[in-house]
């Protein structure tokens, strides 16, 4: 029989077992709670910005959406009514332009980085190239757009703004592009190669189908971004009064209005009826980004583990 | 005899292959050349207005079109004093988010009231705690989606009238410090930095968030095992392991608040001045291009285009520093698993 040990050799009997018990009078507890606190506090502070704007978005800008804020010409100062119509289908268009430009372009830089040996040195650069193009300083697409195209062409146009844009796309739709193709299963590429499909076919029947969902998610996201932008705009297409065409033709060689020049332009003008039109294109503005980035991460959402 | 069913491809089919890489190829070459072709097309504009202004382009004061004097300076000082304010700003409350998201503060939160009201275990109420978490992710990730010209309205509409009266008596009764000695009489340079703060803040939440969850779980268990409390935890071990990855996040907010435009074009004030105030108006690099290339004749294009090389300049430097920054802090966090 083992003897038990005795009371005195107990090591719990000396301990005041009200000091394990977690108590705020307590320094390290106390501090523990106000660093929680001030935390929230400061979580809470940060979101606040956000709210307002939503807030704000939906009070000036919804008073004055209506039909003809979306289809009318933009008012003269002091003249009442009006609309941002001309912007909206500006911002569409150039948009488009661009759109219709990088998409192509960038699959196909895709295409060659995901098919690229790990030393290839070209696809080392393009990598690189396209990282400096993410974080590029929009007004500086903005400048090159000026003095590529509106400096050659002799005048702002809705294709400078549209060149521009894509230069702020590129980036964001070859590497998520090149990420989706990576991201197909490798014995979907390996079977299609033992089946004897070439390099050209295994791509177009097997990686860029499989990887579309991904691939729409980049475009949507660039377009999102593309559609926000002001600073590579207001030098290039400009801004206009007038609806884009002449004779009847859509023309994509004069200045064109857009949602965010029209934003910018207006808020800066001292006639209330401007402003409440800054606001409700804004209310515009925001929700077409929105829907962008909802629809291109509902997509990605979607894309097969 | 069966038909063989395999053949050797076509020569069309061939064709096609090498056509095809080739393509990728040359697309995959072009952007390269567009990099360098941007790059070239400023320098090369800029290239006039180098010669005649030379460096004291950069550090006089004057901007006069009509005597055809042209320098930089304000420009220059206002860029930085912006950011770096907006970057301490955005840092202080981005890495707050940050720490509250990676620790689940708003998930234990909402499991505790859950708990208070004997909802926890209930199908539907449980996964309410995670759901919250992705509700919170996804408003701090909102921020970051709004267009900067709509940031620009909301800091002239509503930031401005808002801090206005707060900044006059800060004004009126301290104007000894020399952050306050101006009056702010509308656009200036606390709104810019409050708006721009909040356009970096996503940045350094997502990258910050990143990093604090990546840290290796065993840490924290070692931590909470040796007694620490929560935010001894936090301080003490998560920080300082996560460290260079928010840095990283921190250094390319960084390199986009220098480069971002339109809210500060609307809310900066565009002032040819260097002051430390924090209520007197100022000018950015990029506010500076976006007021004046509409209108420029071609000689101002030069200046203007030396202006955007000299910006185009100091967003490469710190971009490159910030992507290698994180790449650095993903590499150790992988060889630390």
């Amino acid at each position: 029989m083992t003897s038990l040990p005795t009371p005195t050799a107990n090591p719990l009997v000396d301990v005041n077992l009200g000091e394990l018990e977690r108590s705020l009078q307590r320094p390290r507890t106390l501090l523990n709670a106000l660093l929680d606190l001030l935390v929230t506090a400061m979580t809470v502070l940060a979101l606040i910005p956000l709210f307002s704007v939503v807030w704000m978005l939906a009070v000036r800008g919804g008073k004055k959406l209506s039909a003809a804020a979306l289809t009318q010409l933009p008012p003269a100062p002091l003249e009442a009514g009006g609309g941002f119509g001309n912007a909206l289908l500006g911002t569409l268009v150039i948009v488009g332009l661009a759109t219709l430009g990088t998409v192509p372009f960038g699959i196909l830089n895709a295409v060659y980085l995901a098919q690229a040996k790990p030393e290839d040195r070209l696809a080392t650069g393009v990598r690189f190239a396209a990282k400096v193009l993410t974080g590029f300083p929009s007004i500086l697409a903005g400048v090159f757009a000026y003095g590529a195209v509106v400096l050659v062409t002799g005048g702002f146009s809705a294709l400078a703004g549209a060149v521009a844009l894509s230069i702020l796309m590129l980036p964001v739709i070859v590497l998520t592009a090149e990420d989706a193709i990576r991201a197909v299963p490798a014995r979907m590429k390996e079977a299609a190669i033992g089946m004897g499909a070439n390099e050209a076919q295994t791509a177009w029947m097997v990686l860029l189908p499989t990887a579309l969902p991904g691939i729409l998610t980049g475009v949507m996201l660039a377009i999102a971004r593309a559609a926000g932008e002001t600073a590579p705009l207001i030098f290039t297409a400009l801004f206009s009064n007038y609806w884009l065409a002449s004779h009847g033709h859509l023309a994509l060689m004069q200045p064109t209005a857009s949602l965010a020049v029209l934003i910018y332009n207006f808020a800066g003008m001292p006639f209330d009826n401007q402003i409440e039109l800054a606001w409700a294109a804004a209310l515009v503005l925001v929700l077409i980004v929105l829907a962008l980035n909802i629809a291109g991460q509902g997509l990605s959402r979607r894309l097969p583990e | 005899m069966a038909e063989a069913v395999a053949r050797e491809p076509s020569s069309a089919q061939r064709f096609a292959d090498a056509g095809f890489r080739r393509l990728c190829q040359i697309f995959a070459g072009a952007t390269l050349a567009l990099v360098v072709f941007i790059v070239l097309r400023i320098a090369l504009s800029a290239g006039p207005a180098v010669r005649e202004h030379g460096l004291s382009f950069l550090t006089d004061t004057i901007w006069d079109p009509n005597k055809g004097r042209y320098s930089i300076l304000p420009e220059i000082w206002g860029t930085l004093y912006t950011s770096i304010l907006a970057l301490a700003l955005g840092t202080l409350f981005g890495v707050a988010a940050a720490i509250f998201l990676a620790e689940g503060f708003l998930g234990q939160l909402v499991y505790a009231t859950l708990k208070a009201l004997k909802l926890h275990l209930r199908p539907v109420w449980s996964t309410l705690p995670a759901r919250t978490e992705d509700v919170l992710r996804n408003l701090v990730e909102l921020l970051a989606a709004f267009p900067s010209v709509v940031y620009g309205l909301w800091g002239l509409f509503v930031v401005i009238p808002t801090i206005r009266p707060l900044c006059n008596w800060l004004h009126s009764h301290m104007d000894w410090i020399p952050l306050f000695n101006t009056p702010l009489a509308g656009p200036g340079v606390l709104p810019a930095v409050i708006v721009l703060s909040i356009m970096i803040l996503p940045t350094i939440t997502a990258i910050g968030r990143h990093a604090l969850v990546s840290v290796p779980a065993k840490l924290r268990m070692a931590a909470y095992g040796l007694g620490a409390t929560r935010w001894e935890t936090i301080l003490g071990v998560l920080l300082p392991t996560a460290s260079r990855g928010i840095f990283g996040g921190v250094v390319l907010a960084f390199g986009r608040a220098l480069g971002e435009t339109m809210a500060l074009a609307m809310l900066v004030g565009n002032a040819n001045q260097i002051r430390l105030s924090l209520f007197s108006p100022a000018n950015t690099l990029a506010a500076l291009l976006a007021n004046n290339f509409p209108e420029a004749g071609p000689k101002q294009v030069a200046v203007l285009m030396y202006a955007a090389l000299v910006l185009l300049f100091i967003t490469l430097l710190v971009n490159v520093a910030g992507a290698i920054l994180v790449q650095r802090a993903a590499l150790r966090a992988e060889g630390g698993r």
